[in-house]
Parts: C-alpha cells; sequence; structure tokens
C-alpha cells in the first residue's frame, strides 16, 4: 500500500514552508484575466430590467419600443405579468445589445406597470406574540423556498417535519425540477405527510424557528449567584464582491453552451444551468481563470446567468456578457443574515457559567432563516433559547465567509464579557475558567489565549470598566472566540509525468484568492521532490476533473488530499520503472531536490529529467481522489480553535471608534503555505474591522429599497482604518499531525465580539449592536448618563 | 477645465459634468452625425459631440489608438472594451473605490470618470504599462514579496496608485500612505501587505 500520509517535519521541502503566492505575478501586472475582462467575438452586452418594488404584482410589460431600437438583439422576460415579486431589485427583462449604451437605452424604454403590494423590510424585535408556527407547506412556500436558495437540507427538513398541503403529483414535480429543485428535495416531497386538510397557513412575516431547553434552565437561573443580561445584535451586510456576479454565455452548437462565469463553484455550474436550459448538463463547458471576490456569495450560475444563456440563444448564438451592475450586486447578489438577541447568562460567584437564555431574531430576507449557533463555543449546561424567523422583503441571503458564527460569536461572546464585567473578573480569566465547556478543543483554546494575551500585552492594558464614562479618548481591550468544521470537499486530480520530465496537474477548481494554485503545487512540488516552477498546473475548467465548490473551508482539505494521492501514486509509479536503473527497489529510492535516488546512498541518483526518461514512450497519468476510503490515511480533518484580541481607541465626545491593533491566533492542523495562510488571517482581521465598524445593509422602510447601494454608504474599511494587526498560526506538534483543514471561515467570525467588548471595556457601556458607528456609540452613552 | 479659458478668467465658464449631460440632452434630436457642433452654453460656443459615435484618438501605454466611440463612453469602458486593455477594473463604476485608477498625464485618475473624449491629448497608462519584457518593476516585486493581492481583483488598481504615490512622496510617511491610498478599496483586505509593499519601495528610495 502506498504511504499517502503528510510527510513529517524533517522530510518536508515545501509544506509548511512561506512560498509566494504563485499567481501574484500576473495578478499586479494586469495580466490576470477575470470573467469580466473577458471579450468573445462578436460579443453582445446585457442588461437586466429590475423591479424597483419590495413588493408588487407584474400587470403588464410592453417591450415593443425597445425591441425596435437599433443595436437591440434579444429581450427575454424573466417574469411574466401575474407574477408576485419579493424583492425591489429582482429580475424582469432580460436585454441584448450591441454595446452597453444601447442595451441600457433599451431597458429605459420597456414599460412595465406594477401593483404596489405591502412590504417590510425591517428586522427590529417582532411584536411579542407575532411569530406564528410553520404549518404544512404549500407549492408556493417550497417554490419560494427554491427562488430564496434556501440550503437543501433546510428544505428538505422543512418538508419532513411540516409535510405539506398537496398530493405530489408527478407533473408538478417535473415543474419543480425545472425550476431548480434538487432530486433530494423533490423526493422529500413524494414522501412527505400530506396535510390536506390544512388550508393554505396565514402568511405572517415572523415564524417560530426554533424552541430548545437542555437541562433545568429555570432553577439554575433561580439559583444563580449572579446574573447578567443583555441586548446584542449583528445586522445584515452584503458580500460587496469587487467583481460583481455574472458571466458570458455562447451557443457553439444548437445544444452546446460555452460559459465563461464568476463563481466559486466551477465544477458544479453546468448541474445547475442544464435543467432550466434543457440541455445535457455534458453538453455545457464552463471556464473560469480568476474570481474577483465570492465569499460565499457565488456557487449558482443565478437567474441572470440563465437569462444570460437565453438571451445568447436569442441571438443565435452570440455571446452575451452579463455583469451586475455595483447597486445590484449589492442588492440582490447577497446578503448575510442578521442576528439580534436578548441574552440573560447565569453564574455562580468564582465565575463558573451555568445557565444561558435567549430570546433571538434576525432575518435572512423571504427565507428567514434559522437560529446561529448559541451559545457559541461554551456548552452552558442548562439553556433555553427561541427564536423567531422574520421573512421580510430585503432579498435573499447567501452563504457569508462562516454562515450564522460571526452572529454567534457576537450574541455569546459580547454577553460573556458582561458577565465578566458584572463579576468584576478579567474576561480573560473567565474565559479560561470556562474552557471545559468547549469540549474537545479546550486544550487548543488555553494554549491560544496564553499566546493572544502576550501577543497583545493584555495583562497590561486590560483595565475594569470605568464606572463613569470617561470625557477623553480612551482606551480598551476586548476578546473572543471560535471554532468551524472543515474536512475537504470532493475532488479530483490528474496528474501527468511526461517522458521527458514535463509535469501536469488538471483540476476543475477554483482559486479565489485563497491561494489554492499554491497549495496544490506546493504539495505536488514537495511529493516529486521538483519545483514548483516545473509544474503546469491547470484549474478552472469542467474539461478537468470536477472539484467541490470553495465553500465552507473545504477547499484546502480537498484539493491538498486529492494531489497527495495522485502525486504519491505517480511518484510510486516513477519509482518502478527507475529502480532497475538504480539497481534498488522501488521502495528505496526517494524524490528529492530534483532528483530520484537511493535512501541513504546519495551517490546511486538519477536527475528527474534522466530518471523520466525511462518512462518508456506514454507517460504516467494518475488520478488522485477525495476522499478515498480504499487509499488511508484521511488526509483531512475537522474542527479549529481560534482566539482574537482587539485593542480599541474610543473617543466619546465624537462616538469614533479606531481599531488600534488586533492579534488573531489560529491553528488549522498541518499548514500546507504559512505564507497565503497567514495573508487569509490578516484578510479576515481586515474585513472583521470593516464589518464591526462600517457595514450594514440599510432599507428604507417607506420604499422598501435598499438607501447605499453603492461604495461611497456602504462603506467598507480602507487602507487608512487598519492598525498594527499580529498573527499567529498554531504548528507542530498536537497541530500538523491532525491532517489538512481550512481557514478561509475560522479567522472571520470573532472580530465582531472582540472589537465590541474592546468598546464595552473602554467606555464601560455596551453599544448592543454592530456596526459601532458614533451614531450607535453616542445613543449608548447617552442612555447610559440618562439611566 | 480647458486650459483656453484660463485667458478669461472673469467669465470663466468651460463645461461641466452637469452642462456636459445638459447639452447631450440638447442635442439629442439632432441626426446621427459625427463630428463636433457648437452650441451656447454657460453664454460661450462650446464644440458638443454626438450623440452618435465619433472619432477619439487615445494615447494608451505609449501606443495611439483612432477609436469610433459614443461620446457617453468612459475612459475605463474605452479602454477595457475597445483596446481590451483590461488591467483597470470596473468595481464601482462611480469615482468611489479605484480598483479603475490609471495615471493621466501622471496624475492618478479614476478611469471610470473620466470620458474617453476628455482623454485625448493625455498620456494614459494602465498597470500594464509598468510590466517591461515580462519583468516586474520593483514596484510590483514589493507586492508580490509581501503578498499584497488576494483575489486581486483591486490589485491593479492599488499598483497604479501606489506608483502614484511614490512618484510624488519617495519616501512616504506612514500617514502619507494612509492619505494616498485612502481612495482604493479592497474586500479580501490586503491592506497589511501593500503597506509593506510600499514601506519595502520607500527604503529602496524607489
Amino acid at each position: 500500500m502506498p504511504n499517502y500520509s503528510w510527510p513529517d517535519q524533517d522530510h518536508r521541502a515545501l509544506i509548511g514552508k512561506r512560498t509566494t503566492r504563485v499567481d501574484s505575478s500576473v495578478k499586479i501586472s494586469g495580466r490576470a484575466k477575470y470573467t469580466y475582462d473577458v471579450k468573445r467575438p462578436g460579443m453582445l452586452f446585457g442588461k437586466m430590467l429590475r423591479c424597483p418594488y419590495a413588493q408588487a404584482k407584474i400587470v403588464s410589460i410592453d417591450t415593443s419600443a425597445a425591441e425596435k431600437m437599433p443595436g437591440v438583439k434579444a429581450i427575454h422576460i424573466v417574469q411574466e405579468p401575474g407574477a408576485q415579486v419579493h424583492w425591489a431589485g429582482d429580475e424582469i427583462v432580460g436585454i441584448a445589445a450591441i454595446d452597453e449604451g444601447a442595451a441600457e437605452d433599451a431597458a429605459r424604454a420597456i414599460v412595465v406597470k406594477y401593483e404596489k403590494l405591502p412590504h417590510l423590510v425591517s428586522d427590529a424585535e417582532p411584536p411579542k406574540g407575532a411569530a406564528e408556527e410553520q404549518g404544512p407547506l404549500n407549492g408556493d412556500d417550497i417554490g419560494d423556498m427554491l427562488d430564496n436558495q434556501v440550503p437543501e437540507r433546510e428544505m428538505i427538513k422543512q418538508i419532513q417535519q411540516y409535510g405539506i398541503t398537496f398530493k405530489p403529483e408527478e407533473n408538478m414535480l417535473k415543474e419543480m425540477k425545472e425550476d431548480g429543485a434538487p432530486d433530494s428535495v423533490l423526493e422529500a416531497i413524494r414522501t412527505a405527510p400530506v396535510h390536506e386538510s390544512a388550508s393554505a397557513r396565514p402568511k405572517s412575516y415572523y415564524q417560530k424557528a426554533a424552541a430548545i431547553t437542555q437541562g433545568d434552565p429555570g432553577k439554575a437561573l433561580a439559583e444563580a449567584e449572579v446574573t447578567s443580561e443583555g441586548l446584542y445584535g449583528i445586522p445584515v451586510i452584503t458580500h460587496c464582491c469587487l467583481e460583481s456576479h455574472g458571466s458570458t454565455s455562447e451557443w457553439t452548437g444548437p445544444e452546446n453552451l460555452f460559459v465563461h462565469i464568476s463563481t466559486q463553484n466551477v465544477s458544479g455550474i453546468a448541474g445547475q444551468m442544464a435543467e432550466p436550459l434543457k440541455i445535457p448538463a455534458s453538453n455545457i463547458r464552463v471556464h473560469q481563470d480568476h474570481i474577483g471576490g465570492g465569499f460565499g456569495s457565488k456557487f449558482a450560475p443565478d437567474r441572470w446567468g440563465i437569462v444570460t444563456a437565453i438571451l445568447s440563444k436569442k441571438a443565435g448564438g452570440k455571446p452575451v456578457r452579463m455583469m451586475l451592475e455595483r447597486d445590484s450586486e449589492l442588492k440582490v447578489a447577497g446578503a448575510r443574515p442578521s442576528a439580534y438577541a436578548r441574552v440573560k447568562l447565569g453564574a455562580t460567584r468564582d465565575g463558573t457559567i451555568t445557565a444561558w437564555q435567549s430570546e433571538s431574531w434576525g432575518t435572512g430576507g423571504p427565507g428567514g432563516g434559522g437560529m446561529p449557533p448559541i451559545p457559541y463555543v461554551f456548552n452552558i449546561p442548562h439553556q433555553h433559547k427561541e427564536h423567531t424567523a422574520i421573512r421580510n422583503n430585503i432579498g435573499p441571503a447567501r452563504a457569508w465567509r462562516a454562515p450564522n458564527h460571526p452572529q454567534a460569536a457576537v450574541l455569546t461572546m459580547c454577553p460573556v464579557e458582561d458577565l465578566a464585567a458584572k463579576l468584576n473578573m478579567d474576561p480573560l480569566a473567565l474565559f479560561e475558567k470556562n474552557l471545559n465547556l468547549t469540549g474537545a478543543r479546550a486544550q487548543n483554546y488555553a494554549q491560544e489565549l496564553g499566546i493572544a494575551a502576550d501577543l497583545m500585552g493584555w495583562k497590561q492594558k486590560w483595565h475594569p470598566r470605568p464606572a463613569t464614562v470617561p470625557s477623553a479618548p480612551v482606551r480598551g481591550v476586548g476578546l473572543s472566540m471560535h471554532t468551524w468544521g472543515g474536512r475537504g470537499h470532493n475532488s479530483d486530480c490528474d496528474l501527468t509525468i511526461q517522458p521527458d520530465g514535463s509535469v501536469e496537474i488538471k483540476m476543475g477548481s477554483q482559486d479565489l484568492g485563497t491561494g489554492t494554485r499554491s497549495a496544490i503545487l506546493v504539495v505536488a512540488a514537495d511529493t516529486l521532490g521538483i519545483p514548483i516552477g516545473a509544474i503546469n498546473l491547470q484549474i478552472g475548467d469542467t474539461l478537468y476533473p470536477p472539484s467541490g465548490g470553495s465553500g465552507g473551508s473545504t477547499t484546502i482539505g480537498g484539493v491538498s488530499s486529492s494531489t497527495r494521492r495522485a502525486a504519491v501514486d505517480a511518484r510510486d509509479a516513477l519509482f518502478a520503472k527507475v529502480a532497475p536503473a538504480l539497481n534498488a527497489q522501488p521502495d528505496e529510492l526517494e524524490a528529492i531536490n530534483g532528483s530520484i535516488r537511493v535512501k541513504n546512498d546519495p551517490q546511486r541518483t538519477l536527475t528527474w529529467k534522466q530518471a523520466c526518461a525511462k518512462i518508456g514512450a506514454m507517460p504516467v497519468t494518475v488520478r488522485g481522489k477525495n476522499p478515498d476510503r480504499n487509499h488511508p490515511p484521511d488526509l483531512t480533518n475537522s474542527g479549529v480553535a481560534g482566539v482574537q484580541m482587539a485593542e480599541v481607541e474610543v473617543d466619546p465626545e465624537t462616538g469614533i471608534v479606531e481599531v488600534k491593533k488586533m492579534v488573531a491566533v489560529q491553528d488549522c492542523g498541518l499548514v500546507v503555505n504559512l505564507k497565503t495562510a497567514e495573508s487569509q488571517c490578516l484578510g479576515a482581521l481586515i474585513m472583521g474591522i470593516s464589518y464591526s465598524l462600517f457595514e450594514e445593509k440599510v432599507m428604507d422602510p417607506t420604499t422598501g429599497v435598499m438607501l447605499n447601494p453603492d461604495m461611497e454608504f456602504y462603506r467598507l474599511a480602507g487602507l487608512n482604518d487598519i492598525p498594527e494587526l499580529v498573527v499567529h498560526m498554531m504548528t507542530g506538534k498536537g497541530y500538523d499531525e491532525r491532517g489538512v483543514i481550512g481557514l478561509g471561515e475560522p479567522p472571520v467570525i470573532s472580530p465582531g465580539a472582540a472589537i465590541s467588548n474592546a468598546v464595552a471595556n473602554a467606555l464601560g457601556v455596551r453599544v448592543p449592536f454592530l456596526p459601532l458607528t458614533p451614531n450607535r456609540v453616542l445613543s449608548a452613552i447617552a442612555q447610559k448618563a440618562g439611566a | 477645465m480647458p486650459d483656453d479659458n484660463a485667458k478669461k478668467p472673469e467669465d470663466h465658464a468651460g463645461v461641466s459634468r452637469r452642462d456636459f449631460l445638459k447639452i447631450s440632452s440638447i442635442t439629442a434630436a439632432a441626426p446621427l452625425v459625427a463630428g463636433p457642433k457648437t452650441v451656447l452654453a454657460a453664454g460661450e460656443q462650446v464644440p458638443v459631440y454626438g450623440p452618435g459615435k465619433v472619432p477619439v484618438a487615445l494615447t494608451v501605454n505609449g501606443k495611439k489608438y483612432h477609436l469610433e466611440l459614443e461620446p457617453r463612453v468612459t475612459l475605463l469602458d474605452a479602454i477595457r472594451d475597445d483596446l481590451d486593455i483590461t488591467g483597470p477594473k470596473r468595481v464601482c463604476d462611480r469615482a468611489e473605490c479605484g480598483a479603475c485608477t490609471v495615471l493621466m498625464d501622471g496624475q492618478p485618475v479614476y478611469a471610470c470618470s473620466v470620458l474617453a473624449i476628455e482623454a485625448q491629448g493625455k498620456k494614459v497608462e494602465t498597470v500594464e504599462s509598468l510590466t517591461q519584457d515580462g519583468k516586474s518593476d520593483s514596484l510590483q516585486q514589493a507586492f508580490i514579496d509581501h503578498d499584497a493581492s488576494q483575489c486581486g481583483f483591486c490589485t491593479p488598481g492599488f499598483v497604479m496608485a501606489s506608483k502614484a504615490l511614490l512618484d510624488q512622496h519617495p519616501s512616504p510617511s506612514a500617514d502619507e500612505i494612509r492619505r494616498g491610498l485612502s481612495g482604493n478599496f479592497c474586500r479580501c483586505g490586503t491592506y497589511a501587505g501593500i503597506r509593506d509593499a510600499i514601506a519595502q519601495c520607500s527604503r529602496k528610495g524607489a
């Protein structure tokens, strides 16, 4: 059996070292081609006419004037009269024209009449008693879930749990399939309990989403020596990918489509386009070289992607490019659900946390959304929690880097910090005292808290909260902890060694800027004992073997494992060919420094080129897979810890919060490339500062539209907002042997809670909701003064 | 504003962007012929182009291009869609994010907010101009060394903004770096690397 295990520290040429990102040079020179940069011969420009109302019925659509305009090549009505629209910015009519100006002119010439309907875009605390039980689901409910991209397993859960109000007829299921329903969902519908007598349930904006009790929280709270109560929250924010969503589609034959698309999911796009376009998935080629940000929002072709392909077909197959404008990108192409909670904690006087009680709510748009995993990290023995999902008209939510975890961190780590203040305890001591509640990673948290405290200078910087709000700028420190899963997605890797010594890897994966290309090459080059530059890596095309979507921090586990297995198999095949020439057994050989040589006898050696010449006429081609139970061990793992600390300065007169320093201590098993791993953490800290201080999707309650769909008022953190950042990766014993674990999500989880806690420490006042804008800080100060 | 007007500061008029848009709509009814007309605007006869395609001559990265463009086409769209030079990126399309930053006669500008016809007679440089014979210049090398790009979509704009900063302040202070790059946004969070890259060039006295 080949030995696929990761090499130990003494036998790694590249793994775990700092390797320069392999696509840096194309990115800094402008040579990197993104989907937005692809210009196909004869390409037309697509535009989407969107609904201006948050909830409306389409009465009529008149495209006749637009159709007559010069330069207009195709028009496609996306939603017909009679259809109901549930958020402002939803797609109504697609247009393709010879240039962008002509397409815009045509969009302006289309007349759509709407009947406006009442809407809700607020996610304020639900009125008492407003939340209703979810009853059996009707056809519209399921259609809504499909439209709103509710995750497959959530849909199945709801269908199984609540049942349906209709007999599932096959032609109805067929229609649902055409609307994109996965087979597993259709199967759930077929086998769901049918409650035909339950009429369509009354629609409420508020739905009881969870009511969970563990232990005896009532008793535990009554007996608690100290209790602490507070209100906390984190609003809806957007993904704001710099490269907006979009694609270019062209029909290369009556049943063949070629798609360039900005996606986190190259191998998974064709399967999602096949059904609505009614062509086999294998007839759809998907290509992407580089992607300008995804962060969880780019797994699907999206309705505008399907429309782009339809417009191309209507235009005789000509390529059509449709990239979203910035305002649409911020309105409809991705949002992170909000989460708010009233939390009560109970503890003993020495700081042992005993009880948790929470009433939480939040919105994920029309789908409502679920409860974040609270209490987070700390499994408090006695808990009662209720969650209300607000189904409103702000547009659909999408997975946003570490879905639900930044919310859970704010809703947990802030109450715990408030409890520490009530106990007159250093929160670091309170966290340490309760590490037994953190489960399998308790030891990691303990180590990481110690390292983070040293790097922050916590002991010198932490002070008890001031009794009164200071009058001059004041500093404070705060901390938070987080966790995430990992493992590796499905990934196939083809590796070829040619007799001339050249090496090629093909994989249908994608590099989101996380350093996936670099990681694949580090693993392959380390295993084959050749330089990274000697390997030609091809990714981002359905012509290559499939690799999973890049989500949930599963990419590094997937691609590193399949690459390792492929490289070990190819290397061993090469050893077998070369062994006779070196007068040795294959298992006596090693690949190192561009040579194949006999272990312990470096005199018996061949250069890589000489060795490959022994392959014969046909190249060595192997496929590595992940997961692969037949080729153990599992090279990935799941479950990381992570600690972050923030130091802030707050000006109580202006309410301005400045982050002065942040520390991230992070484990992720075996680090493949230390340089890009550190960059991931640095980037996550910066993204965290951004959503802690600035970001919020602001909705206008009256008109129901987003008020800040641009980059002036949807403010990202700039270079000016970034303080000293310290990243410490946990490596070596206790970490390396766990295998490779993803890093995309974990470090972005804690900044909100850590920064909020630092502000509370500085001011002696909790600012309940992110982002910590001057307005919110001043309100919290005023409330304290008035109390 | 064009220098021609500098002679008469007392009735300095020129054509603001708002005027220009107004003029565009006035002439929208005009027949679709190329070439400038003149109309009275703000008390002066000013040339008006369009609304159809007009000849536009651009100098980009040292090369002269002759294009036929509608006057409403921005410099960014002309560079990207007509010249297929795609280093400058389209992100906000309204002078907020800096991803389209190019140099015009050495000054950093947002190419999304300059009309192509306004860029005539000026030297436009995009990020592509920095790579000579396939070799990165020292600023680009510093970006590579400090891993100052992740997804890389903002990177060309940052490189050009950084070049403009270093051209004016060869040894910028931390404050000058902060201010000089405050017109550019990154979503992945590469600011730490960018800051270090500029510091490296500064030390070298680039």
